[in-house]
C-alpha cells in the first residue's frame, strides 16, 4: 500500500439498536475476538460467543473481529443478524 | 378456508421485536412483511430474520402469511427459497396482474414443497389486487389455482395506479372492493379488506372496518396493533343475528332429522346458503364468547 492510500479495512454490518435486537459487526482484523456488549451481557457471553464462533467456523472465517452490541434480542435474532453480517462480509458489502 | 380471518396485521420483517411478539398482539393472522416495510439494503436481513422465527417461534393459534416481494423484482424467487420450506400458511404476492403471475408463483412453491418434503399446497397463496389491470382480471386470477385461498386489495398501490386519492369515506374504492369480493367469492374464495393507514382515526377505521364486512371482505388489513380491537368490533355480529342464527340451525337440524328440505324460520324460507350464512356467523361469534372467556384476545 502506498503512503498516500488510506487503508479501508473492510468491514459489514446487519441489525439495530432498536429494543429486541442488536447490531452485528464484523471486520478484517489480525486476531479474533469478540466484543459483546449490552445490559444482559454479563449473563448471555458464553451463549453469544459460542453462537459467533459456530458461524464463524462454518464460514471458515478467522482473522476477523465481531462486536455485537445487544439491546435484549432473543438468541433467534442473534444468530440471524451475525449469520447475514457474514454474508454481507463475504460479499464484500 | 378453516379459519376466520378477522385481521391480517403487518408486521416489519427487519423486527424483530415485532415479529417476537405476534403471537400476543390479537390478530388472527399476521402478513410478515419483507415488502414495502424493508428497504432494499436490508431485504437480505429481513429474509433472514423471518425465515429464522418461522423455524423457532411458536406462532400459537396466529394464522401465518407473509408477504414477499413481486415477481417482478430480483427478490421474488431468493424471498419463496427462503420462506415456503418454513411451511407458512400463505405467501401474499403482490401486484398480480394476470393468471400468469400466479401460476409462476405456484410452480416455484410446489417445486420448494417438493424439495422440503412438505406436502403439496400447504403454503397458500393470496394474490394481491392492487393494480387497475389486476382488477379487471380479478376473477381470472381468483380461479387460477386451487392453492390460491383469497384475494386481497391493496388499496394504496391501486389508487396510484387510478392516480386518485383517497378520501375518509372511501368511495373511490367502492367499486374495486366490489369487484374483489364478487371475483373472489364467485370462485368461492375469501376476499381481503386493505389497510386503514391513519393510525390515530378510530373512527374512520371503525366505519371502514364494518364497510368491508357488510360487502363481504372476510378480513381487514391492519398496520398497527391498536387497530386489531377496532376491527374486531366492526365484524362482531348483533346478538339478534346470532340468535336467529341458532333457530335457524336448530331448525335446520330438525328438519333434516325429518327429511324435509326447505323449511322456514321466523316466517321466512331457509335454504342451503342461509343455513351456510348462520352457520359461519356462529362460528364467528364464538370468537367473541371465546374472547370473553379470555381464551383469545380480540
Amino acid at each position: 500500500m502506498s503512503k498516500n492510500t488510506p487503508f479501508k479495512s473492510r468491514t459489514a454490518q446487519c441489525g439495530t439498536l432498536e429494543s429486541s435486537d442488536c447490531l452485528v459487526t464484523i471486520s478484517e482484523s489480525e486476531t479474533s475476538h469478540i466484543d459483546y456488549r449490552g445490559a444482559n451481557a454479563g449473563i448471555f457471553r458464553k451463549r453469544t460467543e459460542a453462537i459467533v464462533k459456530e458461524l464463524l467456523d462454518e464460514s471458515d472465517l478467522t482473522s476477523v473481529a465481531v462486536s455485537i452490541q445487544d439491546n435484549g434480542a432473543l438468541e433467534v435474532t442473534i444468530r440471524a443478524r451475525i449469520e447475514t453480517a457474514i454474508e454481507r462480509f463475504l460479499q464484500g458489502r | 378456508m378453516g379459519k376466520i380471518l378477522r385481521t391480517v396485521l403487518y408486521i416489519p420483517g427487519n423486527s424483530p421485536g415485532m415479529i417476537q411478539h405476534c403471537p400476543v398482539f390479537g390478530a388472527d393472522a399476521v402478513a410478515l412483511d419483507l415488502e414495502d416495510a424493508v428497504s432494499i439494503r436490508e431485504k437480505d436481513a429481513a429474509r433472514r430474520l423471518v425465515t429464522a422465527f418461522l423455524d423457532s417461534l411458536d406462532f400459537s393459534r396466529v394464522y401465518v402469511s407473509v408477504r414477499v416481494n413481486g415477481a417482478q423484482t430480483p427478490y421474488f424467487k431468493k424471498d419463496l427459497e427462503a420462506v415456503v420450506p418454513k411451511g407458512p400458511d400463505a405467501l401474499r404476492i403482490p401486484k398480480c396482474e394476470s393468471t400468469d403471475d400466479v401460476k409462476r408463483a405456484e410452480e416455484i412453491i410446489s417445486a420448494l414443497e417438493d424439495e422440503a418434503g412438505i406436502p403439496k399446497g400447504t403454503v397458500k397463496i393470496h394474490a394481491m389486487i392492487e393494480t387497475a389491470r389486476g382488477l379487471e382480471k380479478a376473477y381470472d386470477i381468483a380461479t387460477s389455482s386451487k392453492r390460491l385461498e383469497a384475494l386481497t386489495l391493496g388499496g394504496q398501490d391501486l389508487l396510484a395506479d387510478l392516480g386518485i386519492q383517497k378520501t375518509p369515506h372511501g368511495r373511490e374504492l367502492l367499486y374495486a372492493r366490489s369487484r374483489v369480493v364478487t371475483a373472489a367469492r364467485a370462485a368461492e374464495k375469501q376476499a381481503f379488506d386493505t389497510v386503514w393507514t391513519d393510525i390515530n382515526d378510530i373512527n374512520g377505521l371503525f366505519e371502514e372496518a364494518r364497510l368491508a364486512a357488510e360487502l363481504g371482505f372476510a378480513g381487514k388489513a391492519a398496520i398497527h396493533p391498536s387497530q386489531i380491537p377496532v376491527i374486531h368490533e366492526a365484524y362482531k355480529p348483533h346478538p339478534a343475528e346470532v340468535a336467529r342464527a341458532r333457530r335457524i340451525m336448530a331448525s335446520a337440524q330438525k328438519a333434516e332429522s325429518e327429511g324435509r328440505g326447505v323449511f322456514s324460520v321466523d316466517g321466512r324460507m331457509v335454504d342451503a346458503p342461509v343455513i351456510e350464512r348462520a352457520r359461519h356467523l356462529l362460528r364467528l361469534s364464538e370468537l367473541y364468547e371465546n374472547s370473553n372467556r379470555g381464551d383469545e384476545t380480540s
